[in-house]
């Protein structure tokens, strides 16, 4: 599938910045089921955009302001990714760290007594690893209710699940929370989700990737319960939403107000020659 | 050095030079209390204070009711006053502890002694209810020896740097504003020279001002004539060889200045500004003043004096 | 309570005090008590006049505290003192490649010696150093080794520090206080002086500048400010040092470049000696709502522009359950047997050891793997059955979070009290520095005294106390 991507994040600063420094994980680059026929970053204001990779591997663009204060600072990101359906299996991406790392503690996948309760009840007589993950994801699915425009928003798995409800990366931390309690490494994908014909907005999007045995790592969404499929834009990994931010900022003592506008459709068919 | 150390350097000073300032004031108005007058007269008096120490505003919302205990509370422990006594001396050893490695050992010692100070007195003070005299006046002995120790330790032990000059400048912004404010407070006793000179009541206000400015000496050395009002306009705005005056302030405050611009290699607003402000004070004359208003001379100063403080603020980037 | 009969290092009254100890005892005895009550008074308002004084979390009132001083000197001898240096030398070498190796081959990993857990699901572990090379491969520029004696001969290392060590100042003005109030004992040993350490330190933080070439490098301490504990040690020794003590907010970056703020602009800075913890150093990488840290540090610091000392990601060195293996790490890294010993250390996450420690915990001290400042700690011939069986539910919950060491004696050291001159048990910590060109320790280091009558819990955080630690020219019939 082809999919054109247009992410724009407008800040409003008051009052104006004078300092201003950000590392955007806007880039997604490709494995064997995703290919980047182009992608472009712009910030609208005079300053060098430097990239890097940090240490998962994803490409950081960063660019920093001192001086006049600035009001009004947008970034876009665009292009269009190609994708093929690998039924969740990530081959061919770049993996920096050893796979074990993935079942480090971080702050907001977290586990708590109700979250071991839940992973071992939901993946009692699992089979295996994979097993485990696919029943993990569907009770998860199940239990939570998809809400996004609460006004109270969870910060953490444990929140999250207290309340039973989220949005796509609360489901996300609360899948990877339970899967590195039961021993699975587990890692945060933000990306971009294209429209299905059964509904489900398309836009940015948060699931997970577990690592099976044999397979490798394998894409799990919990919030629709499938295995990321070529509708899946894969950009940014993280151990958890806080280090796999599209954007991590900072500007000095201003007040920041964003407004984003993320356009995800699927390209027109290619006509043959 | 840092914009924040400087701008810490420069407030460590005021508030220090400021401790001194109400102490002197509070002393004198203590004095002037032991003349036989009405009741009403001695809340003038503690109304001028207050007034000379920018607190009246303060004091009244907070107190209504001119009376003599609060009103000394009001300027030595009152922590909601800004400027108390209390608040000069711990906002100083915040500032003082902030940028300890600007600082010698003596200048610390200085500062730090008068806020352990301080602590015991109000210790005791909290205890010894209504006020008691001698206390108080040993407390403000004490405030102007602190502020001497670290404007002496400073002068003594500081290297002639950034840390010095930002020092010297916190002291004498802050010393001009406080001369200027007693004079004005005080400036309806001050007549011109035709006009005829009031009884022996008012020569005890005159004295007053002179002992709150350490000048009463000073005074019959520079003019050898009796107490004249004018006389102590003269010598506390345009006479150098007074150290509270404010055109001597404003040679400190220019040398300061050109000492900073010369060791950066960079002269700016600030030093225009001072330069200009020591110009006008070398020009005038006290009939010049008197003619266009004592009153409106004293604050066309103290607003210039404050907007130097923005400038300096602003040229060195204190944060 | 099990009493643990402990090595005092003065030695008993008469003809078996130790030589090195017998002018110091001499002047014990000759001094009448009310002349060391005045000299203890001396001392408490010198600090107090210094103010060197440290807060304490948590109690409001306490804002200002001293760390009491003990009037008493420590001594120990010159040929102890060269033995302890070689091992603390080596140790440190070992702790530098062991970071070096850790973020990069890996290889104690591979060749199974730690168990990779240890390293990767560490906290401490900072993904972000990863296939990165700290500048000359030094990581710890400054590491506090925590000594403890037992008995007449054995020095053990009972915790290595190799994040944000502190102590240093105190060991610099004990140093001269006492100097002052007891001039005399003090001119009767030839005691090796300690001023130099802020010298050394300069030239440590230079070797490691990031160009060597662009003239003097720029170098300032990084706190986290007035309210911190620590914060008189920081202007201390910015003070000493002569050079610039800032706050996250005095510096910013650009086009991954550090510079602070000064009345004259923006300056480069080349070298930070950094008082503030990893978590809190950068909010673009670690805990985002940190004040204290400089946005954007971490990418200046990755692109080889500033240095940091001591390097992020050290605390995988000083981990509690790492210092275990340690040990292992001398003999992998030097090829060497290692000249300080470790202290016997029983893990919980190994079953043997779990069960070792639940059923002797009484006679333990068992601490959290990833604790500080004496705190997550249990003393066990000092706790109430209660206590013990609290503390034996946490360590059943989380195994892998702690390690019990049987409880030492440590030596004692007369220390002088209203009540009379009686033992204290002491620790050492000696600051070593590890720069470009070699590793250089200043001959004693902090003496730290637990005041409470058999207390064993030195830390200043919990009511220790210090002294100041001689090391003196070796004295006849005295090794």
């Amino acid at each position: 599938m082809r999919i054109r991507i247009s992410h724009e994040i407008a800040h409003h600063y008051a009052p104006g910045a004078r300092m201003l420094i950000q590392n955007l994980r806007l880039t997604p680059y490709g494995f064997d089921s995703q290919y980047v026929l182009r992608w472009r970053i712009e910030v609208d204001i005079d300053s060098a955009l430097r990239q890097s990779e940090d240490a998962h591997g994803n490409v950081v663009t960063t660019f920093s302001h001192h001086g006049a204060p600035i009001e009004r600072l947008t970034v876009s990101a665009a292009g269009e990714i190609e994708t093929t359906d690998a039924a969740g299996v990530v081959r061919g991406a770049v993996e920096r760290l050893p796979a074990e790392m993935y079942l480090r503690d971080s702050p907001l996948a977290h586990v708590n007594g109700a979250l071991r309760d839940f992973a071992s009840e939901a993946t009692a007589g699992a089979s295996d690893p994979l097993d485990a993950m696919h029943r993990l994801m569907s009770e998860l699915n199940g239990s939570m209710s998809f809400d996004p425009y609460e006004p109270d928003e969870p910060e953490s798995a444990v929140e999250a699940f207290a309340l039973r409800r989220g949005q796509a990366r609360d489901f996300a931390h609360i899948f990877i929370a339970c899967a590195r309690f039961l021993g699975v490494p587990a890692r945060f994908i933000g990306g971009y989700r294209a429209a299905d014909e059964a509904g489900g907005e398309p836009g940015a999007h948060a699931w997970a990737e577990a690592y099976a045995p044999r397979l490798g790592w394998v894409a799990f969404d919990p919030t629709i319960s499938i295995c990321a499929d070529q509708r899946y834009v894969r950009v940014v990994v993280g151990f958890d939403g806080q280090d796999g931010a599209f954007v991590r900022s900072a500007h000095g003592a201003a007040q920041d107000k964003v407004d984003t506008a993320i356009r995800v459709e699927q390209a027109g068919l290619q006509t043959q020659a | 050095m840092l914009a924040r150390t400087a701008d810490n350097l420069f407030w460590l000073a005021r508030s220090m030079e400021r401790a001194d300032y109400i102490a002197r004031t509070i002393e004198a108005t203590l004095r002037l209390e032991y003349l036989p007058k009405s009741d009403g007269d001695k809340m003038r008096e503690w109304e001028g204070a207050l007034n000379a120490a920018g607190a009246y505003d303060g004091y009244v919302a907070a107190h209504g009711e001119l009376d003599e205990e609060t009103a000394v509370e009001f300027l030595t422990f009152d922590r909601t006053n800004p400027s108390a006594i209390c608040n000069c001396l711990e906002n100083a050893r915040t500032a003082g502890r902030a940028v300890r490695t600007a600082l010698t050992a003596e200048t610390w010692t200085a500062i730090n002694d008068a806020w352990l100070e301080l602590k015991r007195f109000e210790a005791s003070h909290r205890l010894a209810q209504p006020l008691d005299r001698l206390a108080l006046a040993r407390f403000l002995d004490y405030v102007k020896k602190a502020s001497l120790d670290f404007d002496g330790s400073c002068y003594r032990t500081m290297l002639r740097n950034d840390a010095y000059w930002f020092n010297r400048l916190g002291i004498f912004i802050e010393r001009a504003d406080n001369t200027a404010r007693l004079l004005d407070v005080k400036y309806h006793l001050l007549l011109p020279s035709t006009e005829p000179v009031g009884g022996s009541l008012d020569y005890f206000q005159w004295v007053a001002i002179l002992r709150a400015v350490s000048a009463a000496t000073a005074y019959h050395w520079v003019y050898r004539d009796r107490v004249k009002p004018w006389l102590i306009a003269d010598l506390l705005i345009l006479k150098r060889a007074m150290p509270r005056s404010l055109i001597s302030c404003y040679e400190s405050i220019d040398r300061a200045l050109d000492s900073l611009a010369r060791d950066d290699g960079r002269s700016g607003v600030a030093q225009r500004q001072a330069r200009a402000t020591h110009a006008k004070l070398e020009r005038a004359s006290m009939t010049q003043i008197f003619q266009g208003g004592l009153h409106e001379f004293i604050t066309a100063f103290i607003e210039d004096n404050a907007r130097l403080s923005n400038t300096i603020s602003e040229q060195y980037l204190f944060t | 309570m099990t009493e643990v009969e402990a090595f005092d290092e003065m030695g008993p009254a008469g003809d078996r005090t130790r030589a090195l100890y017998k002018k110091v005892a001499r002047w014990l005895e000759e001094t009448p008590s009310d002349l060391l009550a005045s000299r203890r008074a001396q001392a408490e308002y010198m600090f107090r006049r210094i103010g060197i004084t440290f807060g304490v979390y948590g109690d409001k009132d306490a804002a200002e505290r001293l760390i009491p001083f003990d009037i008493v000197p420590r001594l120990i001898s010159r040929a102890e003192w060269r033995k302890l240096e070689a091992g603390l030398t080596q140790r440190v070498r070992a702790l530098n490649l062991f970071l070096k190796d850790v973020y990069g081959e890996r290889a104690i990993l591979k060749e199974g010696i730690v168990p990779p857990e240890l390293i990767l699901r560490n906290p401490y572990y900072r993904p972000e150093m990863i296939g990165q090379r700290a500048p000359h491969d030094i990581w710890v520029h400054i590491a506090g080794i925590d000594i403890v004696r037992v008995g007449d001969e054995s020095f053990y290392v009972l915790e290595d520090n190799a994040r944000t060590p502190s102590g240093v100042s105190y060991m610099l003005e004990n140093r001269e206080v006492t100097m002052r109030l007891l001039p005399d004992l003090f001119a009767r040993h030839h005691v090796a002086p300690v001023d130099d350490y802020p010298d050394l330190l300069l030239a440590c933080l230079r070797s490691v500048a990031p160009r060597q070439d662009l003239g003097e490098a720029t170098i300032v301490i990084l706190t986290p400010g007035l309210y911190n504990s620590a914060y008189y040690e920081h202007s201390f020794l910015a003070d000493k040092l002569g050079v610039e003590l800032v706050e996250g907010r005095d510096l910013f970056v650009e086009d991954d470049q550090v510079f602070m703020r000064t009345t004259l602009g923006p300056r480069r800075v080349d070298v930070i000696y950094r008082r503030v913890d990893d978590d809190f150093l950068d909010p673009l990488v670690f805990n985002p709502t940190s004040l204290l840290g400089v946005p954007g540090l971490v990418g200046a610091y990755l692109a080889g522009n500033v240095t940091l000392a001591n390097a992020i990601g050290t605390g995988v060195a000083d981990d509690k359950a790492i210092y275990t293996y340690v040990p292992d790490l001398i003999r992998f890294y030097l090829s060497e047997e290692p000249l300080l010993k470790n202290v016997p250390t029983y893990r919980c996450r190994e079953a043997d050891g779990l069960k070792y420690v639940l059923e002797r915990i009484d006679e333990l001290v068992v601490k959290e793997v990833n604790g500080s400042g004496g705190y997550g700690m249990l003393v066990g011939p000092h706790a109430t059955v209660a206590q013990r069986e609290q503390f034996a539910a946490k360590i059943k919950a989380d195994p892998t979070n702690y390690v019990a060491q049987p409880t030492l004696a440590l030596s004692t050291c007369p220390a002088s009290f209203e009540t009379g001159v009686s033992p204290r048990h002491v620790d050492l910590r000696p600051f070593v520095l590890s720069g470009a060109d070699g590793v250089r320790i200043v001959p004693g280091g902090l003496t730290r005294v637990a005041l409470k009558e058999g207390s064993l819990v030195v830390n200043s955080s919990q009511g220790g106390g210090t002294k100041d630690t001689w090391i003196v020219d070796d004295v006849d019939g005295e090794a």
